[in-house]
């Protein structure tokens, strides 16, 4: 496990742009980690003059390098705070999409038959399935808060994962290697995840970086929705916030950072995957 | 090729179902009253009981389920809790005006995708071509309700050249029909989503078709074209781009879902009166039966995206074998 995360990193440090990316990468998780530490004011602070008077919707100034919001609040504070979230839910949503996409896989390509139909049935029907409409109504029913919107992300996404990883089992499986495994008498359990698992590792790497742009995307975009954690302030929810106050087009200092900040982690990430993917396989395109 | 047909449908018909069942169960088994907006729990319990016949729960949960079903087949999606209306009469015009965003930009999305990517590939290492696949990722990594707005920024408020969202102009058309589709007023409201759309679209076409045509580039077939002599843009348009296009065929019903489920985020930004936009508003609502309607009904332009276009890959891809 260790050693694959390692590889990962060395592959993709060797392609000029998987490198910038790890930077750019690597700056947003120091954001997410130190970035209220170094924010001015907290996510949901009411910013006051020398009078005593709130200052709305003023543009940057040197106090307030992006300016601020309609409620007084301070945007570089609230772009510093965001980070974590959107970082967090990204992270959680796409290391649980791969777990789950690739124990699919992996029982479904390696049993065969009767389980391999029903779970590539049930792969189909999820694949058919709209994916932010879906994720709209669950979170309207279960409530809005980060748990609820990993997990509603998450049974979504695994879809494309485990299809991936169960063609790639299906070759896997005809190997000399799994029938000298057999003769020994491992367990199917053993076989499967002590034998194949390992080979899939790479294609796991690769899911987790899609599924992260995926879901650092989606959650921008619940946030949009007005279906974002109440409580949080994430990149996502900003613009919402902008949206919703029916001011963004008269602040653009508001609406335009938080974007450009999505826009470029998603990109870099995006980078890295593919760097990752170019060197490991050549052959797949995944697509989310 | 017939039983290829009978079983894609099958499978289709077999998705919807199973998609249906687990709505009508999410929104009876999860927490949260979904009827409470409409049976007030302050009213009299006998006014309550009365309020619950009236939509049918006070039938047992399977029978229920049976209704449901058979009203689905029937078209019939109940009575919006807002309007208190049929849901089935609301929903009508707002399928087509989803349909109208987003299939034109589809199309011109991906013909554009392809065909510039296409291009770029084969003058490979050229400037263009890297500034482009960063462009291109940079679009697809961008929320593409964030890329709307800075869109209305930009071209409606600074320069003034489109409306800001909406459908028609208030007013314009008291009824949606045909001619208002065709009158100009509705062409320039629909100009600024369509290509938002379109420019968020087209970057999955297009890295899809530099990477395929870089690989089919190296085939031995063009080689063999160019010593017979082809003429380079006739192995361009029929030897390397006709056979990249296998993929972006597959590849087409998981990206006309995408765009169908996306049309949420774009329908709300531009106040798009489409499917997508009334699902939010009845989700904001608590109009359940709508919501229901809404998502029932882009689930089935999702599945029905994808059976066309599995069948038109059949049909494209004569390998494919119809097991």
């Amino acid at each position: 496990m260790l050693r694959s995360l390692s590889k990962f990193f060395a592959i993709i440090w060797q392609s000029p742009s998987g490198r910038v990316s790890l930077v750019i990468c690597g700056i947003c998780v120091g954001i997410a980690v130190f970035g209220p530490l170094l924010a001015p004011y907290g996510p949901t602070e009411r910013i006051y003059d020398d009078a005593g008077k709130l200052v709305r919707l003023s543009p940057p100034t040197l106090d307030h390098w992006l300016g601020t919001t309609l409620l007084g609040r301070d945007v570089m504070s609230q772009m510093l705070w965001g980070a974590r979230p959107a970082l967090i839910i990204g992270v959680l949503t796409a290391l649980g999409t791969v777990i789950i996409g690739v124990n699919i896989g992996l029982l479904a390509g390696y049993l065969g038959g009767h389980v391999d139909n029903f779970l590539m049935r049930l792969t189909d029907i999820f694949l058919g399935l709209p994916f932010l409409p879906f994720i709209i109504v669950l979170l309207s029913l279960t409530g809005q808060n980060i748990w609820t919107i990993i997990f509603a992300m998450m049974i979504v996404m695994w879809r494309s994962t485990a299809r991936i990883v169960r063609a790639e089992v299906l070759s896997l499986r005809e190997r000399q290697f799994i029938a000298a495994a057999k003769t020994t008498g491992a367990s199917d359990f053993d076989i499967i995840y002590k034998e194949i698992a390992p080979n899939i590792m790479p294609f796991a790497l690769v899911g987790v970086t899609f599924a992260l742009a995926w879901a650092i995307i989606t959650e921008a975009s619940i946030g949009f929705l007005g279906f974002g954690d109440p409580n949080v302030v994430s990149w996502g929810t900003i613009i919402y916030d902008a949206y919703a106050s029916q001011m963004m087009y008269r602040a653009p200092w508001w609406v335009v950072p938080p974007g450009i900040a999505i826009m470029i982690l998603v990109t870099s990430v995006y980078f890295i995957g593919r760097a990752y993917e170019e060197v490991v396989n050549p052959r797949i395109k995944q697509a989310g | 090729m017939r039983q290829f047909l009978i079983k894609r449908t099958w499978h289709a018909l077999l998705t919807l179902f199973v998609m249906s069942t687990v709505m009508f169960f999410m929104f009876r088994l999860l927490p949260g009253d979904p009827t409470a907006t409409v049976i007030s729990p302050a009213l009299y319990p006998k006014a309550q009981e009365a309020l619950k016949a009236q939509f049918g729960l006070d039938k047992p949960l399977f029978e229920q389920y049976l209704i449901y079903l058979r009203n689905l087949v029937l078209l019939d999606f109940g009575i919006s809790f807002h309007t208190l209306r049929p849901v089935a009469g609301e929903i009508g015009n707002r399928l087509i005006n989803t349909l109208v965003l987003i299939l034109p930009s589809m199309i011109v999305a991906y013909a554009i995708g392809a065909f510039v990517g296409a291009m770029v590939a084969w003058k490979r290492g050229s400037k263009l071509e890297g500034a482009l696949v960063l462009i291109a990722t940079a679009l697809q990594s961008t929320p593409v309700f964030w890329l709307g707005m800075l869109a209305i920024l930009f071209f409606s408020i600074r320069l003034d050249l489109f409306p800001v969202g909406h459908i028609v102009s208030p007013g314009m058309f008291p009824e949606a029909n045909l001619q208002m589709y065709l009158s100009l007023d509705f062409l320039h409201h629909l100009a600024l989503p369509f290509m938002v759309n379109v420019a968020y679209q087209f970057c999955f076409p297009f890295l899809l078709m530099r990477s395929t045509m870089l690989s089919t580039i190296g085939e031995d077939y063009i080689e063999l074209a160019r010593m017979k002599g082809v003429p380079e843009k006739r192995i361009l348009y029929h030897h390397a781009m006709r056979n990249s296009m296998l993929p972006l065929a597959t590849t087409l019903p998981m990206i006309l879902g995408w765009a169908v489920a996306g049309s949420v985020v774009i329908e709300t930004v531009f106040s798009w009166p489409g499917l997508g936009l009334l699902m939010v508003e009845a989700v904001g609502r608590s109009d359940y039966p709508v919501v229901q309607a809404a998502f029932l009904l882009i689930a089935v332009l999702t599945v029905a995206g994808t059976l066309f276009a599995d069948v038109l890959y059949g049909i494209l891809d004569p390998r494919i074998t119809y097991q």
